[in-house]
C-alpha cells in the first residue's frame, strides 16, 4: 500500500531533488518572510523558470511544494518582529508574537514558532500519507451549509477575543464583513460597491489589505512619534535567543490540537491558511486561556497559529491529489504548474503518476526536517534583525512589499488603495482598535455570505438546509457552546468565588 | 562624477525615486511580453504559458517571452490599460477566451469599450461546454434530464464556477432556453471556480455542473463522472468519442471556449500581422500539437482578421442572446 511512499523516497532522495527541496524551503522562508510577496507569488515567479531549466515534473513539484511550505514558515517573522503579517496564515502570529517579541523574547518566539511549524506540518503530513483518499471523501461532503455552519463556528469563538474592549471587537469584525462585500457579487454577478472602478471589480486584494492595515499604518504611527519626539514601542534589549524545551512542553497540548485543525481545515477545499489560524487561535484561547494572557505574549498564543497555518498547508494537498481539486489558493497554481507537465491532477493520479505522488510527499517530509533544521539556528540571526532601527526596518520592509503588490497588479490603484487602507487603519489604531478582528471579518465574511447564498440558491430559499446534515448541527452546537459556556462559566465563578474567599 | 556633490541629496532621491516609478510603469520591455489579466495560475495564466512556452519551443521568438499579470474587473483592467496606455506595444499580446467576448457583450468592460477597441489576433485552442452528472445520478441521457427539467425547473439544482451571466450560467440557460424553459427560473448555485463547483458535484450538494469537456477528463477516466452532453458542433475524437452532443440529441446548443489573445488598437498592421503569422506558423508544429493537447485544448485555426471578424461576430451573437435570455434589456 505504501509501494508509492518508499518509491517516492527514491526520487525524492536523489541529490537535484534533495537539492531542490532545500532550495525551496529557502527561497519559501524568504518569500514568506517578505510581506507581500506570499506562497502564490513566489510560485508563480519560479514556476516558469522551472519549466526553462527542463526539470522534470516531480523535481519542479518538489521545488515548488517547498516554496510553499517553506513560505507558511517564514510568515511567522516579521510578524513577530515587526508586528507586520508576513502572508495571510501569519495575521493571528501578530497577536502574541510581537509582544514576545517586545519583552526581548524574540529569539524564543521565533524558535518555538519553528518548532510548533515543524509539528503541525509532521502530523498533517503523516495525515496526508495515511488517510488521504478517505479524506477526500469527507471533504467534498462539506458544503455550503456546512461552510456557513463553520464560519458561525468561527465568529463565535471570535468573542473569545473581545477581551477588554468587546464592543470594539465587535465594531472592527462589522468594518471587515463591509469591506469583503466590494466587488463582484459572487452570486448574481452585480456590481457592489466599485464607483464604476474596474480595479475594484474583483474585490479588495488580501496582501493589499494586510500591508495597508498593517505595514502602511505602522509607519504612519512611527512618523507621528517622530514628530513628537517620543520613544516608540520600546523594544526590550534581545535576551538569549534559544527556545527552552520547557517553553516547548508548556505548549505541547496548544500545538498538538491546532496541528489537528489546521490540518482538517486545510483539507476542506476553499479554505486556507489564515481561516486555519484563525481558528486555532480562537479555540485555544477558549480552551487554555484561563489568566486571560493570550493577546499579551502569550507562548500558546504564538504556537496554536504557527502549528495550524502549516498544518494546512499540507492538508490542502489531499483534496489536490485525490481529486484534483484545489485545497487552497496556492494549491491551485500548484494544479497549473502540473498541467504544464501534462499531468491532469486527479482521483487516477495516485495510480497513473506513482513517481510524482510519491516523490511529491516523500519530500514533504524531507522538506519539513529541513526547515526545522534551516529556522532554529535561525532564529537567533533574525531576532538580530531587531537591532537595525525601526525607522529603517519597516520602511523598508513596506518598500518591498509595495514593489510585491506592484508586481502582482502592473497598476497603480491596487497602490493607492493600500495607502487609503493604511490611513484607515492608522485611525482605528489611534482609536484603539485591534485589526485582527478586522483582517478576521475580512476574511471570514465573504467565505460566510458567498456560502449561505449558495446554500439557500440550492435549496431555493429554505433555511432547513442549514440544519440538515450532522456536521451542520455539530457545528452550531459548538458555536453556541463556545458563546453560552463562558457566559455561565462566569456566573458560576462569581457566585461560588467569593463564597471560597469569605 | 564630480557634480554629484553639487546636486542636493533630497534630490538624487526623488529623481531616482521618480525614474524607478517611471520605469516601472512604462516597463517598455524590449521582449515579447504576454498579459494575463488575472492572478497568477488561472487560466489567462495558463494561456499566457501556452504562447510563451510554444513560441519558444518552436524558436518563433528570439528572446523568451515575459508573463505579466494585471488582475482586476474580470479583464476589464487590463483592456483598459491596452485601449488606453499601451496602445501601440508591437511587442505586447494579452490572453482573453470566450469569457471576454461575453463581458464585452454584457457592458462589463464598461459601457465605452467595444469590441473594435483593440485587434483581435488568434486563437490557439478551443475547449466546448459539458453537462456533467454524477455516475449515479438517475438521468441516463441529457433527454432525460431537460424533461425533469421541462416538468419542474426549480427540482434540479445545476451548479458552476461562475456568476449568473457568466459563461457557465450562459451554458446551463442556453440549454434552457433550446428546451422553452425560463433560464430565470433555473436553480444555479454559483461558485468559485470550476474545481469547487466539481467538488460539490461530487458530494451530492449539487446535481448538474455546467463544465468543461478537456478539463474533465481526470475524473470522466476515473468513472465518477459522466457526461451527457458535449456543446460541441460534432463529436470530440479520442477519449470523448463515446460523449453526444447536446446537438444530435436535439438541443441546438454549442459553447465553443477559445483560448486567444489581442494587441492594442494602435499596433502597426506590420506587427500585426507579424504576430498573426507566428501564432498560424506555431499552430502547425508538432511539437505544439502535443503541447495544445496536453493541455486539453482543441484545434482552432482562426489568425489575423479572420478571427478579428469572428470575435465581433460572437460579441453581437452574445448581445443577442443576452436580451433572449433576459440578462440585459
Amino acid at each position: 500500500m505504501f509501494d508509492f511512499l518508499i518509491q517516492g523516497f527514491g526520487v525524492a532522495l536523489t541529490p537535484l531533488n534533495l537539492g531542490l527541496a532545500f532550495l525551496g524551503a529557502l527561497l519559501g522562508t524568504l518569500f514568506g518572510a517578505l510581506p507581500g510577496i506570499g506562497p502564490i507569488n513566489g510560485i508563480a515567479i519560479l514556476m516558469p523558470l522551472a519549466y526553462t531549466l527542463g526539470l522534470p515534473a516531480e523535481s519542479a513539484l518538489i521545488l515548488l511544494a517547498g516554496i510553499y511550505t517553506g513560505s507558511e514558515y517564514g510568515g511567522r517573522m516579521s510578524s513577530i518582529l515587526l508586528n507586520v503579517p508576513g502572508d495571510a496564515g501569519a495575521v493571528m502570529t501578530t497577536l502574541d508574537g510581537h509582544p514576545l517579541a517586545k519583552k526581548g523574547l524574540a529569539g524564543p518566539a521565533l524558535g518555538l514558532s519553528a518548532v510548533s511549524s515543524f509539528i503541525g506540518a509532521t502530523v498533517a503530513i503523516v495525515g496526508l500519507t495515511l488517510f488521504a483518499p478517505l479524506l477526500a471523501v469527507v471533504a467534498v461532503k462539506f458544503g455550503p451549509a456546512e461552510f456557513f455552519a463553520l464560519m458561525i463556528f468561527a465568529f463565535a469563538s471570535m468573542s473569545a477575543m473581545m477581551g477588554k474592549d468587546p464592543i470594539k471587537t465587535l465594531i472592527g469584525a462589522v468594518l471587515g464583513v463591509l469591506i469583503s462585500t466590494v466587488g463582484v457579487d459572487s452570486g448574481t454577478g452585480v456590481l457592489r460597491f466599485t464607483f464604476d472602478m474596474p480595479e475594484l471589480y474583483d474585490g479588495i486584494d488580501f496582501v493589499v489589505m494586510i500591508i495597508g492595515l498593517f505595514a502602511v499604518s505602522e509607519i504612519l504611527l512611527m512618523l507621528e512619534h517622530a514628530f513628537r519626539h517620543d520613544q516608540d514601542g520600546e523594544m526590550a534589549p534581545i535576551g538569549r535567543v534559544m527556545v527552552k524545551m520547557s517553553e516547548v512542553m508548556y505548549c505541547k497540548w496548544a500545538i498538538l490540537r491546532s496541528s489537528v485543525i489546521g490540518f482538517v481545515i486545510g483539507v476542506l477545499p476553499g479554505t486556507g491558511a489564515s481561516v486555519a489560524s484563525a481558528v486555532a487561535y480562537t479555540t485555544e484561547k477558549r480552551i487554555s486561556d484561563r489568566d486571560n494572557t493570550f493577546g499579551t505574549g502569550d507562548m500558546r498564543g504564538l504556537a496554536a497559529p504557527e502549528a495550524a497555518n502549516n498544518a494546512s498547508a499540507a492538508g490542502s494537498f489531499v483534496p489536490m491529489l485525490t481529486l484534483g481539486i484545489p485545497g487552497s489558493g496556492t494549491t491551485a497554481i500548484l494544479l497549473g504548474a502540473l498541467m504544464l507537465y501534462n499531468i491532469n491532477p486527479g482521483p487516477m493520479m495516485f495510480r497513473e503518476q506513482p513517481v510524482v505522488v510519491g516523490g511529491l510527499i516523500a519530500s514533504l517530509y524531507i522538506g519539513n526536517v529541513m526547515l526545522l533544521l534551516l529556522n532554529l539556528p535561525l532564529a537567533g540571526v533574525f531576532a538580530r534583525v531587531l537591532q537595525v532601527p525601526r525607522w529603517i526596518l519597516v520602511p523598508s520592509v513596506a518598500i518591498l512589499a509595495f514593489v510585491g503588490v506592484y508586481q502582482l497588479h502592473s497598476d497603480l490603484m491596487a497602490i493607492y488603495l493600500m495607502l487609503a487602507i493604511g490611513v484607515f487603519g492608522y485611525v482605528l489604531r489611534k482609536f484603539g482598535f485591534s485589526l485582527a478582528p478586522v483582517v478576521l471579518g475580512f476574511v471570514l465574511g465573504g467565505l460566510m455570505e458567498e456560502n449561505l447564498r449558495r446554500a439557500l440558491s440550492i435549496s431555493g430559499g429554505d433555511v432547513a438546509i442549514l440544519f440538515q446534515s450532522g456536521l451542520s448541527i455539530g457545528l452550531w452546537i459548538a458555536a453556541a457552546l463556545v458563546v453560552l459556556v463562558p457566559m455561565f462559566a462566569g456566573k458560576l465563578k462569581a457566585k461560588f468565588l467569593p463564597a471560597k474567599v469569605s | 562624477m564630480p557634480n554629484s556633490r553639487i546636486i542636493p541629496r533630497w534630490l538624487v532621491a526623488v529623481v531616482t525615486g521618480g525614474a524607478l516609478l517611471a520605469g516601472a510603469v512604462q516597463a517598455q520591455a524590449k521582449p515579447p511580453e504576454c498579459i494575463a489579466p488575472a492572478k497568477p495560475g488561472g487560466g489567462y495564466d495558463l494561456t499566457c504559458r501556452l504562447a510563451a512556452n510554444g513560441l519558444q519551443e518552436a524558436k518563433l521568438i528570439d528572446e523568451p517571452m515575459m508573463v505579466s499579470y494585471m488582475p482586476g474587473g474580470i479583464g476589464a483592467v487590463a483592456y483598459n490599460h491596452v485601449t488606453g496606455v499601451r496602445d501601440d506595444d508591437p511587442n505586447l499580446i494579452v490572453a482573453a477566451s470566450t469569457g471576454a467576448a461575453l463581458n464585452l457583450a454584457l457592458g462589463k468592460f464598461g459601457i465605452k469599450h467595444k469590441v473594435d477597441d483593440v485587434r483581435w489576433l488568434g486563437a490557439l485552442g478551443v475547449d466546448y461546454g459539458a453537462v456533467v452528472v454524477r455516475k449515479d445520478a438517475p438521468w441516463n441521457n441529457l433527454d432525460e434530464l431537460m424533461k425533469a427539467m421541462k416538468k419542474d425547473p426549480s427540482s434540479v439544482v445545476i451548479g458552476a464556477g461562475g456568476t449568473i451571466g457568466s459563461q457557465d450560467w450562459m451554458k446551463a440557460a442556453l440549454m434552457a432556453k433550446a428546451d422553452d424553459v425560463d433560464p430565470r427560473k433555473l436553480r444555479y448555485v454559483s461558485f468559485e471556480g470550476g474545481g469547487e463547483a466539481l467538488a460539490a458535484l461530487l458530494g451530492e450538494h449539487i446535481q448538474v455542473f455546467t463544465g468543461d469537456l478537456a478539463e474533465l477528463k481526470p475524473q470522466l477516466d476515473s468513472g465518477e463522472i459522466r457526461i451527457l452532453a458535449a456543446l460541441s458542433e460534432e463529436r470530440m475524437g479520442g477519449p470523448y468519442a463515446d460523449i453526444p452532443t447536446a446537438k444530435e440529441q436535439g438541443y441546438d446548443v454549442e459553447w465553443p471556449i477559445w483560448r486567444g489573445y489581442y494587441m492594442g488598437p494602435n499596433v502597426s498592421d506590420e506587427a500585426y500581422q507579424q504576430w498573426a503569422d507566428r501564432l498560424r506558423e506555431l499552430n502547425e508544429t508538432e511539437s505544439f500539437k502535443k503541447l495544445r493537447e496536453g493541455r486539453g485544448l482543441f484545434p482552432m485555426s482562426k489568425f489575423g482578421d479572420d478571427f478579428h471578424q469572428y470575435v465581433k461576430q460572437q460579441v453581437s451573437d452574445f448581445e443577442t442572446l443576452a436580451k433572449e435570455v433576459g440578462l440585459t434589456q
